[in-house]
C-alpha cells in the first residue's frame, strides 16, 4: 500500500507495494487519520483556532499531528501555552525551540501575572494546575480564539470518558455534561454562538500506550524528563517530588537522589515523577504497557483532591 | 495489558487493528458488570482503579459475607449523574488484546435510549444488545434492534445474560435465541446481507463465555463474546474494499510560498512545491490509486472528470490508499474545487439532487415541525433546508409506520426535505457515510437530528413519497 522501509529485500517491498490494499490499517494508523480528519475539519469550520501546548507528550503529538495534516504547508494557527510559572525548565526550552523550529506563534498566558496582579490567589496547598482556568480563558477571549485544540483524552479520566470530541464551552468556558450535541458518524458540528467556543479533542481515542508507540514510531522528540534520568527527590504523598525552587522538602522529608522519569509533565509543584530506568522511547513503551497504575493515578496530586477533581475543574473551563 | 500479553505481542510483532463497538441495555440487564467484566478480564484496569472499586464495594457490603468486587463500579459515572440519579449519555472506554484494540461506546439504556443507541451505533463496527435470560426479549429489546437496523450496523451481537441465574438452562437460551430471530426477521436485520446476528449466553458475573469459553454452557459450541469482538471484520475494513471510491474534500493545501520551515530545513526542494495544490480529506468508502480517473463533483458544475496524479501523506508519496486514510490528493486538471466538494471514482455517483428523503432519528428536545427551516450538514458541506413534510413516524415496538405531522424527542420518522443546493445524495443503506447527515438548528446550531437517506428521488415518480 504505502512505501515502508524495511529490513527485507527489496523485493518483498515492491510486492507490498504492488498488492492490493487488502491490509487493513494499523489502530495507530487509522488513530492517526482520524485525528488529522479533526484536526482539518475544525481549521476549515472555525475562524482562529488555537492548539493548547504545554511541552506535555499529548500536546507534542497533537503538533505533530497538525504538521503532518498541513504538509508541505505550515500549521495554520498558533500555540498557546498557560504558564503556571511552577514549570520545569526543560520543559520551556523545549517548547520554544519547538515553536522556532515549525516559524509557529507562541500566546502565553501567565498564570503569575495574575497572582501578581491580584486577580488569583496562590492555593494553601501550592498547587497551580487549577488556577490555570482563568488565565487560559483570558487568552481565549483577548485572542478571540473560537476553537482551542488540546490533547485531552477519553482513557484519561471519566469525566474525559463523556466528553465530546467537539465540546461546546459557554461565555464562562464551562462544559455542562448533561447539555452535550450527540456525535454523530465523523460528522462534527462546531456551530456556536457569540461568546461560545470549542474545545477540540482530536486524540480523545488515543490511550497512553496509543501516544508512546507513536511518538517511537514517528521519532519525536519529547522534554528529556520524559526518560530516565538521576534527580533529587523526596517522598510526598505517595509520590517523588522534585527538588526545585517551588518544591522544596519538609523538614521531614528526606532528599535522595534516584533514576526517575515523569509520566506526565504538569505543575512542578503537584506532578511526581516514577522510579524508572526507561531511557529510551522503546524502554518507555515497554514500561508503559506492563504498567500497573494509571497516569493521573500515578502522578498528579491535583487529581487525588477527590475522585471528581477533574469533572469540577472541566466545569469552570478547564481544559 | 499483562506482562505476559506484551510478551506475546512483541514476539509476533503484528500491529493490531481498529474495532469500535457498542453496548446497548439497561442497568437492569447486568450492562455494567458486563463492560466492567471486559475491561477487567482483558485486564485493561489497572492497580489503582481496582483498588478503589474494591474499597467502594466493600464500604457498600457487596456480595455479602463472601465479599468480593462490584465490576459495575468500574463504569462509575460522573458525581453529577450520581447525585441527580441521571445517566449522562454514552462514555467511551478502551481495552486492547494482542490481536486488536477496542473502542467501547457505553451507552446507557433507560433513559433516551435512541440518542444514545443512535450516537453509539453510528461509529460502531458491532454492538451487543444485552437481555436478561430471566426476562427474555422485552419491548427494549426490540427498539435496540430496530435502532441498529436502522442505523445498519454490520454485526448485531445479542448477549444473554445472568445465564447463571437460569442454572445455565440450554432450553431457556434456545427460546429466547429464537425470539431473538423471530424480532429480527420481522426487521429484515441479518437477512439483506448488510448485517449479521450474533446470540451468546454470558454470565458478565462470573465471566463465562465473557473472555473465555465456559464449560457450564456445553451446549454452546460457540464463541466466546471477546473471540467474537476479535475476530468480526471492521466497518472500515468493509467500506475500503467497495468499488465506490468517495473523498469529501476537507479544504485546499496551496501554502504558495509559505512551507513548512521544518519541511524545508529537511531538505524540501521548494522550486518543486511553489505551485503545489492538493485536496485535503478523509476517504470515506473505496480505495484510490495514481492514474484513477475520478469525478469531481460541485454544486453548479455537470460533474468534472480528471485523473489522479498524486497522492500525498505528509511527505510521502503513495500508490494507492483506501477508506478511512486521510491523505491529500492532487489531480492532473486545474479544476476548482472547495470544501464540500466531492473526488469520487468517476461515473459512479449520481446526479446531485435537492430532494432530500430521510429516516431522521430526532434526538432533540425542540419538535421538528413541518416548514421548519434547519441546516444539513452532509460530508463537508452544510446548506439550508426546509422541511416540506413528515411522511410517518416508526413504532418501534410493532416496527409499523405510522401517520405524523411532527418528530419529538427519540422518535424515529421520516421526512421530505428541500435543499437550497444539491448534493451528492446516497441511500444509506448502501453508503454509510455519503448517506448519512445531520440535520442542525440555525438558531443555537444544536444537532436536532441523525439523518439517513433513503432513497434518490429519481427513483420514485411521485412528489409525495410514500413510506
Amino acid at each position: 500500500m504505502s512505501t515502508y522501509t524495511t529490513e527485507e529485500s527489496t523485493v518483498e517491498v515492491a510486492a507490498a507495494v504492488d498488492a492490493p490494499s487488502a491490509e487493513r490499517l494499523s489502530s495507530l494508523d487509522t488513530l492517526e487519520s482520524e485525528a488529522i480528519h479533526i484536526i482539518r475539519e475544525v481549521v476549515a469550520e472555525f475562524e482562529k483556532p488555537a492548539l493548547l501546548f504545554s511541552g506535555g507528550k499529548d500536546s507534542v503529538v497533537m503538533l505533530h499531528l497538525a504538521t503532518k495534516a498541513f504538509w508541505p504547508g505550515k500549521v495554520p494557527f498558533p500555540v498557546l501555552h498557560v504558564d503556571t510559572g511552577h514549570n520545569f525548565p526543560e520543559v520551556i526550552d523545549f517548547r520554544d525551540r519547538t515553536v522556532e523550529r515549525l516559524g509557529l506563534k507562541l500566546v502565553v498566558g501567565s498564570v503569575q501575572e495574575f497572582i501578581d496582579r491580584g486577580e488569583l490567589a496562590e492555593r494553601a496547598d501550592g498547587t497551580r494546575n487549577p488556577l490555570q482556568t482563568v488565565p487560559l480563558l483570558d487568552a481565549i477571549q483577548r485572542n478571540k480564539f473560537d476553537a482551542v485544540f488540546g490533547g485531552g483524552r477519553r482513557d484519561e479520566d471519566k469525566a474525559r470518558a463523556k466528553e465530546r470530541i467537539l465540546s461546546l464551552r459557554d461565555e464562562f468556558g464551562q462544559w455542562d455534561p448533561r447539555n452535550q450535541r450527540p456525535e454523530l458518524w465523523n460528522l462534527y458540528n462546531g456551530r456556536h454562538t457569540v461568546g461560545q467556543h470549542v474545545r477540540a479533542f482530536p486524540i480523545s481515542n488515543w490511550t497512553e500506550l496509543d501516544i508512546w508507540r507513536y511518538i517511537e514510531r514517528e521519532n519525536i522528540e519529547l522534554p528529556s524528563l520524559y526518560y530516565a534520568h538521576e534527580r533529587e527527590v523526596f517522598a510526598r504523598d505517595g509520590m517523588w517530588r522534585a527538588v526545585g525552587e517551588v518544591s522544596q522538602p519538609l523538614p521531614n522529608e528526606d532528599v535522595i537522589t534516584k533514576l526517575v522519569r515523569y509520566r506526565t509533565v504538569g505543575d512542578m509543584s503537584c506532578t511526581g515523577a516514577v522510579e524508572s530506568d526507561a531511557r529510551t522511547v522503546a524502554d518507555v513503551v515497554v514500561e508503559v504497557a506492563a504498567s500497573t497504575l494509571t497516569e493521573r493515578g500515578a502522578t498528579r496530586a491535583d487529581d487525588r483532591i477527590s475522585e471528581a477533581a477533574m469533572e469540577d475543574r472541566k466545569k469552570d473551563g478547564y481544559f | 495489558m499483562s506482562t505476559e500479553t506484551l510478551a506475546s505481542g512483541l514476539e509476533t510483532a503484528l500491529p493490531t487493528t481498529l474495532f469500535r463497538f457498542a453496548t446497548a441495555g439497561s442497568v437492569d440487564d447486568g450492562k455494567s458488570t458486563l463492560v466492567g467484566r471486559l475491561l477487567h478480564d482483558s485486564k485493561a484496569i489497572l492497580a489503582d482503579t481496582l483498588d478503589a472499586v474494591a474499597r467502594t464495594s466493600a464500604d457498600r457490603g457487596f456480595g455479602g459475607e463472601k465479599g468480593g468486587i462490584d465490576l459495575a463500579l468500574l463504569t462509575d459515572g460522573l458525581r453529577a449523574e450520581r447525585e441527580q440519579g441521571i445517566t449522562i449519555d454514552v462514555a467511551y472506554r478502551y481495552f486492547a488484546t494482542d490481536r486488536r484494540s477496542f473502542i467501547l461506546a457505553d451507552c446507557p439504556g433507560h433513559v433516551q435510549y435512541t440518542k444514545n443507541t443512535v450516537t453509539g451505533a453510528s461509529t460502531a463496527d458491532a454492538v451487543v444488545v444485552l437481555i436478561d435470560a430471566r426476562k427474555g426479549v422485552l419491548e427494549q429489546t426490540r427498539r435496540h434492534l430496530s435502532v441498529l437496523q436502522l442505523l445498519r450496523v454490520a454485526h448485531v451481537i445479542v448477549a444473554v445474560n445472568k445465564i447463571d441465574l437460569v442454572d445455565f438452562s440450554e432450553q431457556v437460551f434456545r427460546d429466547i435465541e429464537a425470539d431473538v430471530q423471530k424480532v429480527a426477521r420481522e426487521l429484515g436485520l441479518g437477512s439483506d446481507g448488510v448485517a449479521d446476528l450474533l446470540v451468546v449466553p454470558v454470565s458478565a458475573l462470573d465471566g463465562d463465555n465473557v473472555v473465555d469459553r465456559s464449560e457450564r454452557t456445553p451446549w454452546y459450541t460457540g464463541p466466546a463474546l471477546l473471540e467474537v469482538l476479535e475476530t468480526l471484520p471492521a466497518a472500515d475494513e468493509l467500506e475500503a474494499e467497495l468499488e465506490s471510491f468517495r473523498f469529501p474534500v476537507q479544504l485546499v493545501i496551496r501554502p504558495q510560498g509559505a512551507l513548512a520551515p521544518d519541511a524545508v530545513a529537511a531538505g524540501l526542494d521548494v522550486e518543486a512545491y511553489r505551485d503545489y495544490r492538493a485536496y485535503a480529506g478523509q476517504i470515506t468508502e473505496g480505495s484510490v490509486k495514481l492514474g484513477d480517473e475520478v469525478s469531481v463533483i460541485s454544486p453548479g458544475h455537470e460533474p468534472r472528470t480528471t485523473t489522479v496524479i498524486g497522492i500525498d501523506f505528509a511527505g510521502q508519496s503513495l500508490e494507492e490508499a483506501a477508506a478511512p486514510q486521510s491523505v491529500a490528493i492532487r489531480l492532473a486538471d486545474e479544476i476548482d474545487i472547495a470544501r464540500g466538494d466531492t473526488i469520487a471514482a468517476a461515473g459512479t455517483v449520481r446526479e446531485s439532487t435537492a430532494d432530500l428523503y430521510a429516516s431522521l432519528a430526532w434526538l432533540s428536545p425542540k419538535p421538528l415541525r413541518e416548514g421548519q427551516k434547519v441546516l444539513v450538514k452532509h460530508g463537508t458541506r452544510t446548506v439550508q433546508a426546509l422541511v416540506r413534510n413528515v411522511t410517518g413516524k416508526l413504532d418501534l415496538a410493532t416496527f409499523n409506520v405510522e401517520p405524523a405531522s411532527n418528530l419529538e424527542l427519540n422518535d424515529i420518522g421520516h421526512a421530505q426535505l428541500r435543499l437550497s443546493a444539491p448534493l451528492p445524495l446516497e441511500n444509506y443503506l448502501h453508503h454509510r457515510r455519503t448517506g448519512a447527515f445531520l440535520v442542525i438548528d440555525p438558531i443555537d446550531g444544536n444537532t436536532l437530528a441523525a439523518g439517513l437517506v433513503k432513497d434518490h428521488p429519481g427513483d420514485h415518480e411521485d412528489e409525495r413519497y410514500v413510506i
